[in-house]
């Protein structure tokens, strides 16, 4: 077991460097970028090259990759161009990553609270009114996008009736204290229930805008696996047996159906970050989400990059534990 | 029996929605600047400010911050262009122009408390002067104009500082320029304290991968401006400044400003629209009325901008020909165009600067729409059918362009109708249309100034005084080098009736004997604020200060 991960490391690693390599290569193809973003309508050519003597960006390319795999392996990622000028890089992903958490937590939240429930209830009245409605509805909230439910949202709810703010993540007026950076958790910890509850009506629209389509997702693969389930043998054999409605409702079909929807919602990490660089436009929320778009719209190379492998890490460590899972589960997967 | 819990718990749901909302509400109708009289002024801003040292900064995010805390020896009066005494109350040279003798006020002290004085004026001036390799790169308006620093004192303007009193500074320049002293005005030459800059290592920027990582003081900067830095809560984007209450002039009206970043424009409008914010810079010219509907007010800067169509004769040697360069001028529709696609208060241009600057010949007369004069034109310099590559930047919006694009399709328009064959160049603003300007590889090309101070040749200077390095190829052109030459020594004149009347004549000059590219209009760019809010004085420089601003009659 313990090669195995090893050698799952390793792998994830590579790709990792990989994938640094390619982006780097990348970003500095595209036509602009940092000297211009700085500059403006000021750059003459001698202060053009005067910018790009100073960032190191006259050297060849393999030179500026190699000092940048030599800085991130010290833990420097470069200072922010545009973002968070000045700002280490790694840094502005650290300090927006509460926010995206948070988010996302809440976005969940609310998908699987709805998504389940809502799911079941529809596949035990399969083929009624109120089934297809809400079968028509998920169809909706899968192929809406989601900037367009976040603009929705907002223009209603923020604007037209003023029920929640427009934007932002907390009232600039509220003076909180700041702990973990999870602006509802440091207001409970802190007893500063304002901040809390204000950081909380800040999060409820982009939440619920994040949420349309995992909450699409898991309805209907609820809906699914439990008709699935309920026309399964062993519910026939276990209503045969003569066990009651609860048990046979509750510990067959409703467990045995909930092992798809587990691993879907492991599935839509992923799409949730996606939607959170739109969402958090939207919203201008302060997220990674938000720090994403603006990276790639100013050319903020070193908070791109950083972005960019951090997503990427994400993704490729839940794969890792997702693979490991397996593994225990199954020992065949460990010899292949 | 399961029926109903589940129904229970769908209620609760509903019932905690519904007092998320109804608490919401009751939130945003106290406070928050909409309500009855408040201590906060809410300003959005489109980006988040570089740092907060003036010096390093390049970008309006930055200033609109600073220059509540901060203050130059001269500023600006507000709703001009037009220098006024600031730290310094007179200030005089020596007949040469190179020796400026500057009387400072003597009742001034920074917000750590340290006294301003001549030492401290010096102080600054050896700091902005004395920059490390990076700092060289990053204090790009020092460098952009004073030309050079300590390691290179022959190519600088900047010469030496001496405090000849407690309040009396003499600051010695290589030559006369109409820039200086009138460059003091600039935000980032402000004064700051220099016991705060030494202890918060205010010269320790370095590069850092490909940006520039900033001292310690850069986020807690000391100024003598009526506000003192606050609090930056990256976390949550906003900006909070305190009014300063020892402050030598005016009290700030309110106790606290607030600058929130909200990047999204409509986002911002939306903001103002519910109350959560009380102004923002720059709204769409298409939601002017939209606005004003809304009980906000639209505050119109006078223009201080230029908005023109570069032209390279590099590119395309046909536009060597003055007759090709008039006929393109005859052909475009100007009058049309800033009535139709510019803000109301949009003016076309007779010359590359506006008629505020000191030099701006107003005996000049704008080009007048003339088709048939440009088919000619164009007919006796044997360039009918020509080919032109015209390109136009695409995300952006700047203040003298509000719409790239439409803008392009008119001129386009105006082009093809006198049988100039259009090949429409596009790239986005940081994504290359930049680099490919000053890379000449356009023939033609939208693109636009606007002023940093009320000097000509910060304008036609900027555009034509440097020989070599300026993106209208003047340098392929007989005339070139006489242009840039008329240019540095019509800057050198002392005497300021002397100076404006040689601008007069180059602008002539530039206008029927040269045409290096072709001017289109002036615009005026806007903020707006809530009903609410008084007190704004819009500044064609954009360079508002928020101190007479008062919020709900307070």
């Amino acid at each position: 077991m313990a090669r195995f991960i090893v050698r799952r490391v390793l792998q994830m690693a590579g790709v990792l460097v990989v994938l640094s390599l390619l982006l780097f290569v990348w970003l500095r193809s595209l036509p602009g970028g940092t000297v211009s973003a700085i500059l403006g309508e000021r750059a003459t050519p001698s202060r053009r090259a005067a910018l790009e003597a100073a960032l190191g960006l006259d050297q060849p390319i393999y030179v500026q990759y190699l000092k940048f795999v030599q800085r991130a392996l010290q833990g420097e990622f470069g200072a922010s161009t545009a973002v968070l000028p000045g700002e280490d890089a790694f840094q502005i992903f650290l300090g927006r990553l509460p926010a995206t958490i948070e988010l996302s937590l809440l976005a969940m939240l609310i998908a699987v609270s709805l998504g389940i429930p809502l799911g079941y209830w529809a596949a035990r009245r399969r083929g009624s009114v109120l089934d297809s409605g809400a079968v028509i509805f998920s169809l909706v909230g899968v192929a809406v996008p989601v900037f367009f439910t976040a603009f929705l949202l907002k223009y209603f709810f923020a604007v037209q009736w003023q029920l929640l703010p427009v934007s932002g993540r907390q009232d600039a007026s509220i003076d909180a204290t700041r702990v973990t950076g999870f602006f509802v958790l440091d207001g409970i910890m802190t007893r500063e229930w304002d901040a809390a509850w204000d950081a909380f009506l800040h999060l409820l629209l982009p939440a619920v805008a994040l949420a349309t389509i995992p909450f699409a997702v898991i309805f209907r693969i609820t809906r699914a696996s439990v008709l699935d389930t309920m026309d399964a043998d062993f519910v026939r054999t276990a209503e045969a047996k003569g066990l009651s409605t609860k048990v046979i409702r509750g510990r067959h079909i409703l467990r045995n159906a909930m092992l798809p929807v587990v691993t879907t919602i492991g599935l839509l990490v992923g799409a949730l970050l996606a939607g959170a660089v739109l969402t958090e436009t939207v919203f201008s929320f302060p997220g990674i989400g938000q720090a994403l778009a603006e990276s790639i719209r100013d050319k903020d190379y070193p908070v791109l990059q950083v972005l960019i492998l951090a997503a990427a890490a994400i993704f490729v460590i839940v794969n890792l534990f997702v693979d490991i899972a397996y593994a225990i589960i199954d020992p065949r997967i460990r010899t292949r | 029996m399961r029926t109903t819990r589940k129904m229970a718990s769908v209620a609760v749901v509903g019932a905690l929605a519904l007092v998320a909302t109804s608490c919401a509400e009751s939130d945003r109708g106290e406070g928050d600047g909409s309500g009855g009289g408040s201590s906060t002024f809410t300003f959005g801003a489109a980006g988040a400010p570089e740092m907060f040292d003036p010096l390093y900064a390049t970008d309006g995010e930055t200033f609109r911050v600073t220059r509540q805390m901060f203050e130059g020896l001269l500023g600006i009066e507000p709703g001009s262009a037009e220098v006024v005494p600031e730290l310094a109350t007179e200030w005089t040279s020596n007949e040469e122009g190179t020796e400026w003798t500057f009387t400072l006020r003597d009742d001034v002290t920074f917000h750590d408390g340290e006294p301003f004085n001549a030492e401290a004026v010096c102080a600054n001036f050896e700091r902005m002067f004395d920059q490390n390799e990076a700092g060289q790169v990053a204090a790009e308006y020092w460098g952009y104009v004073m030309g050079g620093f300590s390691n290179d004192p022959d190519s600088s303007l900047y010469q030496g500082c001496e405090a000849a009193g407690e309040f009396e500074a003499v600051v010695t320049i290589s030559r006369a320029t109409s820039g200086f002293p009138t460059m003091l005005t600039l935000e980032s030459l402000s004064m700051q304290s220099p016991a705060a800059m030494e202890s918060g290592d205010a010269n320790g920027i370095a590069t850092e991968g490909e940006g520039f990582s900033f001292p310690e003081y850069a986020q807690a900067p000391v100024g003598t401006g009526p506000y003192t830095f606050g609090e930056y809560d990256e976390a949550n984007q906003t900006i909070s400044l305190e009014a300063n209450d020892d402050y030598w002039g005016d009290a700030a009206k309110t106790d606290n400003l607030v600058f929130r970043v909200i990047p999204d424009e409509s986002t911002r409008r939306q903001e103002l629209e519910a109350g959560s914010i009380d102004g923002y810079d720059l709204p769409s010219p298409a939601d002017w009325s939209g606005l004003e509907d809304g009980g906000n007010s639209v505050e119109i800067r006078d223009p201080f901008n230029i908005f023109y169509l570069g032209l390279n004769p590099e590119a395309n040697p046909m536009l060597k020909d003055l007759k090709v360069r008039q006929a393109l001028m005859y052909a475009l529709d100007r009058e049309q165009l800033v009535q139709s696609q510019l803000p109301e208060g949009a003016e076309v241009a007779t010359q590359f600067m506006p008629s505020t600057v000191s030099g701006y010949n107003s005996e000049l007369e704008a080009y007048p729409y003339d088709p048939e004069q440009a088919e000619q034109l164009l007919q006796e310099a044997g360039a009918e059918g020509m080919t032109l590559k015209f390109a136009y930047p695409t995300e952006v919006s700047r203040p003298y362009m509000p719409d790239p694009q439409q803008l392009f399709e008119a001129l386009r328009t105006n082009l093809e109708a006198v049988g100039i064959k259009v090949d429409v160049q596009t790239a986005s603003w940081n994504g290359g249309y930049l680099d490919n300007v000053t890379a000449g590889k356009y023939d033609a090309y939208l693109l636009g100034w606007t002023g940093d101070y009320d000097a000509a040749f910060n304008f036609i200077g900027t555009f034509f005084g440097n020989l070599k390095e300026n993106d209208f190829g003047t340098e392929v052109m007989p005339w070139g080098k006489q242009l840039a030459d008329d240019l540095q020594s019509a800057d050198g004149i002392v005497d300021e009736a002397e100076r404006a009347t040689a601008f007069e004549t180059i602008n002539q000059q530039i206008m029927e004997d040269y045409l290096p590219g072709l001017p289109i209009s002036h615009s005026p760019p806007a903020l707006v604020v809530g009903p609410d809010v008084e007190g704004v004085i819009p500044s064609p420089l954009t360079a508002e200060e928020f101190d007479t601003v008062s919020v709900g009659g307070e």
